[in-house]
C-alpha cells in the first residue's frame, strides 16, 4: 500500500488507531481459541485441542449453515427474481404497498417474526422440527434484499427498451424473461445472491427462536458454546467460523466479479 | 436480401391516455409499399405514439384500424405483427455477440442453425460489420451499434420496418454521415419503412415522403420539396426551414399588398385576410439600392461557411434575416436594396 506523502500525519495516525481498535478484538478472539488456557495467557502454550473439540461437537452446524445459505439463495432466485420483475413493471399502489410489506421483516425484530412463524406453523411438528422451518425464516428475512436490488435493475430504461425490442422480434414472455432480461440484470442478481448468502449464514436473531436441539446453525452453536462451554472453545468456534466463511465469501465474490466482467455492460 | 413490400393503412387511429390526455388525434395515413415515410415533428407531437401504435406496442382507441397489405393487424400483439423496429438507443442485448443479436429473432422463430448462420452472414455483409461478429455491443462505436440494430430488425424479414429516432444518440458529425448511409441502406432493402424524427434535415435526407405532425395530428403530408416550397399550413412553413415574419399595415391589408423598405408588392388573392406573411431567408434578394428595390440597412453579417446570413433593418420591420452567397459584398452598416418575389410570400394563419 502506498501512502500519498501529502496526507496529513494526523489522518494517518487516526486511521491506524481506528484500525487497531477494530482489529484487536478479532486477533484476541482468534488467539483465545489457540492458547491452552485463556487465564494463563500465551505462556500456557498453543494448542489445536479446542478446534478439534469444536469440530467434534458442532461440526454439523457448519454444513447446515452453508446448506441453508445456498438453499436460501436458490429460493430467492426462484421467488425473488420473478417478484422483482413484477414489482418493477407494476405501477399500481398495491404493488408499492406490497414492497413495503416485504421490507417489514428487516425492520421488525427477528424475535417477533420468529414468534409469528411459531404461532402460525408451530403445530406442524415435522415442519417445525426440520431445517425447512429455519429456511422459511431466513427467506422471509432475506427476500427484500434480493427483490430490491434486482427490481431496481429491472426498472432501468434500457431494460424496458430491450424488452420491447425482444417483443418486436417475436419473443414470448418466457423467452424474453430468461433469454434477455435475466442475463441483462445478472450482475444485480449476483450481488443480491451474495448479500442473501451472507445474511443467511450470519443470521442469529430469528434462528435462535426457530432452532431445535437437532436443527442448529453456526451462529446458534456459537452462542451455545459461549454460554455452556469454556471460553477457549467459544473462541475456537469463532476461528472456525472465520476459516469457513471467509474463503466461501471470497470465492463467491470472485465468481461475481468474473460474471460482471464477462457480462461487460 | 429481398424483402416483402407491404402497404400500411392507418385509419382513424387515436390515442387517449389513462389520465384523459389525447396523445394522438384520430389519424388516417397510408404508407405505400416500399416507401420510406418520415413522421416529423417537435417532441410531444404524437409521432412516437403513432409509430408505437403501428408496431403494436400501444393499442389505439376503439375504432382505429391498422392494415398491413390486406391483413387487419389491429388485434395482433406486437410479437405477431411481423415488424422490425430500430430503437432510439438501439436496445441491443448487451450479453450477446453481434451475430447473436442479429440472429435473435431467427432463433426465436426456430430457424435451423445453418440457415441462421447464412442469414446473419448475409446481413453482416449488408451492413458492413465484417470481422465484428463476435464482439459485444459495448465494444462497438455508436454507428456500428446502430447498424447491428438495423440488421437485427430486418433479419426476421419483417413486413414493415419502424425506426424511432435511430440517430438521436449520435454526435452531430457522425449523424450526418450515418444519415446518408442509412438512407442508402433503406433504399437497398426496399422495404416499407416509417421513420420518426424531430430533425428536418434527417427527414428530408432519408424519407420519400414526410408527414409533419403538430399537437397530436398530421398537418401535411407530401414529399420534402413540396412541403418546403408550398406549405399549406403555417406550422409546416416554420418547422421545415426558417422564416421571417412580415407584419402588414392596415393599408397593406386593405389593398392586399405587402410593403417593406418603402417598396409595395401585390399579394395573391388568397392572402387577403392575413395580418402577417412569412418569407424564407433565402427568398429575400439583396442587391444595390435603386428603383424597384426596397431599402434596408445591414445590422449584422454572420459568415456561416457555405453562406452569409445578413440581418437587415427596414423602417417597418426591425429585423429580417436574409441568406446570401458567401461572396456577397454587403458589409455591416451598408444601405442595401431588398426584393421579394410575391409568390414566395407564405400565409402565417390557416385559411379561415
Amino acid at each position: 500500500m502506498r501512502i500519498n506523502p501529502k496526507t496529513p500525519r494526523l489522518l494517518i495516525g487516526v486511521t491506524l488507531m481506528v484500525s487497531i481498535f477494530m482489529l484487536a478484538p478479532i486477533g484476541l478472539s482468534v488467539m483465545a481459541g489457540l492458547v491452552s488456557s485463556y487465564s494463563a495467557g500465551i505462556k500456557s502454550g498453543l494448542t489445536l485441542r479446542w478446534l478439534k473439540e469444536v469440530l467434534d461437537v458442532y461440526g454439523s452446524t457448519i454444513t447446515w449453515s452453508l446448506m441453508l445459505g445456498l438453499l436460501c439463495v436458490l429460493g430467492n432466485l426462484l421467488i425473488g427474481v420473478p417478484c422483482a420483475y413484477a414489482l418493477a413493471r407494476s405501477k399500481s399502489r398495491a404493488a408499492r404497498l406490497f414492497e413495503e410489506l416485504l421490507t417489514l421483516p428487516v425492520a421488525v425484530p427477528g424475535l417477533a417474526t420468529a414468534l409469528a412463524l411459531i404461532l402460525t406453523y408451530g403445530h406442524m411438528r415435522d415442519f417445525r422440527q426440520s431445517f425447512a422451518f429455519i429456511l422459511v425464516g431466513h427467506m422471509v428475512f432475506t427476500l427484500p434484499f434480493m427483490v430490491r436490488t434486482v427490481s431496481s435493475a429491472f426498472q432501468r430504461n434500457d431494460l424496458l427498451a430491450m424488452e420491447e425490442a425482444a417483443r418486436t422480434l417475436g419473443a414470448s414472455f418466457l423467452q424474453r424473461f430468461l433469454g434477455v432480461l435475466v442475463p441483462a440484470v445478472l450482475p444485480a442478481i449476483v450481488a443480491g445472491s451474495l448479500m442473501v448468502f451472507t445474511l443467511s449464514v450470519g443470521e442469529f436473531n430469528l434462528t435462535w427462536m426457530l432452532h431445535t436441539p437437532l436443527t442448529r446453525t453456526l451462529p446458534v452453536g456459537l452462542a451455545d458454546s459461549y454460554a455452556s462451554m469454556r471460553i477457549e472453545i467459544g473462541s475456537a468456534y469463532t476461528l472456525v467460523f472465520l476459516l469457513v466463511i471467509l474463503p466461501v465469501l471470497w470465492g463467491l465474490q470472485a465468481i461475481g466479479k468474473l460474471i460482471e466482467k464477462h457480462h461487460g455492460t | 436480401m429481398e424483402l416483402e413490400r407491404t402497404r400500411i393503412q392507418i385509419t382513424a387511429c387515436a390515442k387517449t391516455y389513462a389520465d384523459g390526455t389525447r396523445g394522438l388525434q384520430p389519424t388516417t395515413l397510408t404508407v405505400e409499399p416500399g416507401e420510406v415515410l418520415a413522421l416529423l415533428g417537435p417532441s410531444g407531437c404524437g409521432k412516437t405514439t403513432l409509430l408505437r401504435i403501428i408496431a403494436g406496442l400501444e393499442t389505439p382507441d376503439a375504432g382505429g384500424r391498422i392494415l398491413f397489405g390486406d391483413a387487419d393487424v389491429t388485434p395482433l400483439p406486437v410479437e405477431q405483427r411481423g415488424i422490425g423496429m430500430v430503437f432510439q438507443h438501439y436496445a441491443l442485448f448487451p450479453q450477446m455477440s453481434v451475430a447473436a443479436n442479429i440472429g435473435y429473432g431467427l432463433k426465436i422463430r426456430g430457424i435451423s442453425d445453418a440457415e441462421r448462420t447464412r442469414t446473419v452472414g448475409e446481413l453482416v455483409d449488408l451492413v458492413r460489420l465484417n470481422g465484428l461478429e463476435h464482439k459485444r455491443p459495448a465494444d462497438l462505436s455508436g454507428g456500428q451499434r446502430q447498424r447491428v440494430a438495423l440488421a437485427r430488425a430486418v433479419a426476421v424479414r419483417p413486413k414493415v420496418l419502424l425506426l424511432d429516432e435511430p440517430l438521436t444518440a449520435l454526435d452531430a458529425k457522425l449523424k450526418e454521415s450515418l444519415r446518408d448511409e442509412l438512407a442508402e441502406m433503406l433504399r437497398r432493402l426496399h422495404i416499407t419503412a416509417v421513420y420518426v424524427t424531430h430533425d428536418q434535415q434527417e427527414a428530408l435526407a432519408i424519407a420519400d415522403r414526410l408527414a409533419v405532425m403538430h399537437a397530436g395530428r398530421i398537418v401535411q403530408v407530401g414529399d420534402g420539396e413540396a412541403l418546403y416550397r408550398t406549405p399549406t399550413d403555417p406550422f409546416v412553413a416554420t418547422f421545415l426551414g426558417r422564416v421571417n415574419r412580415l407584419v402588414r399595415t392596415p393599408e397593406d391589408r386593405s389593398l392586399n399588398t405587402m410593403s417593406f423598405g418603402g417598396l409595395r408588392v401585390a399579394c395573391s388573392a388568397s392572402q387577403a385576410d392575413q395580418t402577417t406573411l412569412l418569407v424564407r431567408p433565402e427568398d429575400i434578394e439583396v442587391g444595390e439600392f435603386g428603383s424597384g428595390w426596397g431599402q434596408a440597412m445591414v445590422t449584422r453579417r454572420s459568415f456561416l461557411g457555405d453562406r452569409i446570413q445578413l440581418t437587415l433593418a427596414t423602417q417597418t420591420n426591425i429585423s429580417l434575416n436574409a441568406d446570401v452567397s458567401r461572396d456577397h459584398v454587403a458589409k455591416c452598416g451598408d444601405i442595401v436594396g431588398i426584393r421579394i418575389a410575391p409568390e414566395r410570400l407564405m400565409p402565417s394563419l390557416e385559411p379561415s
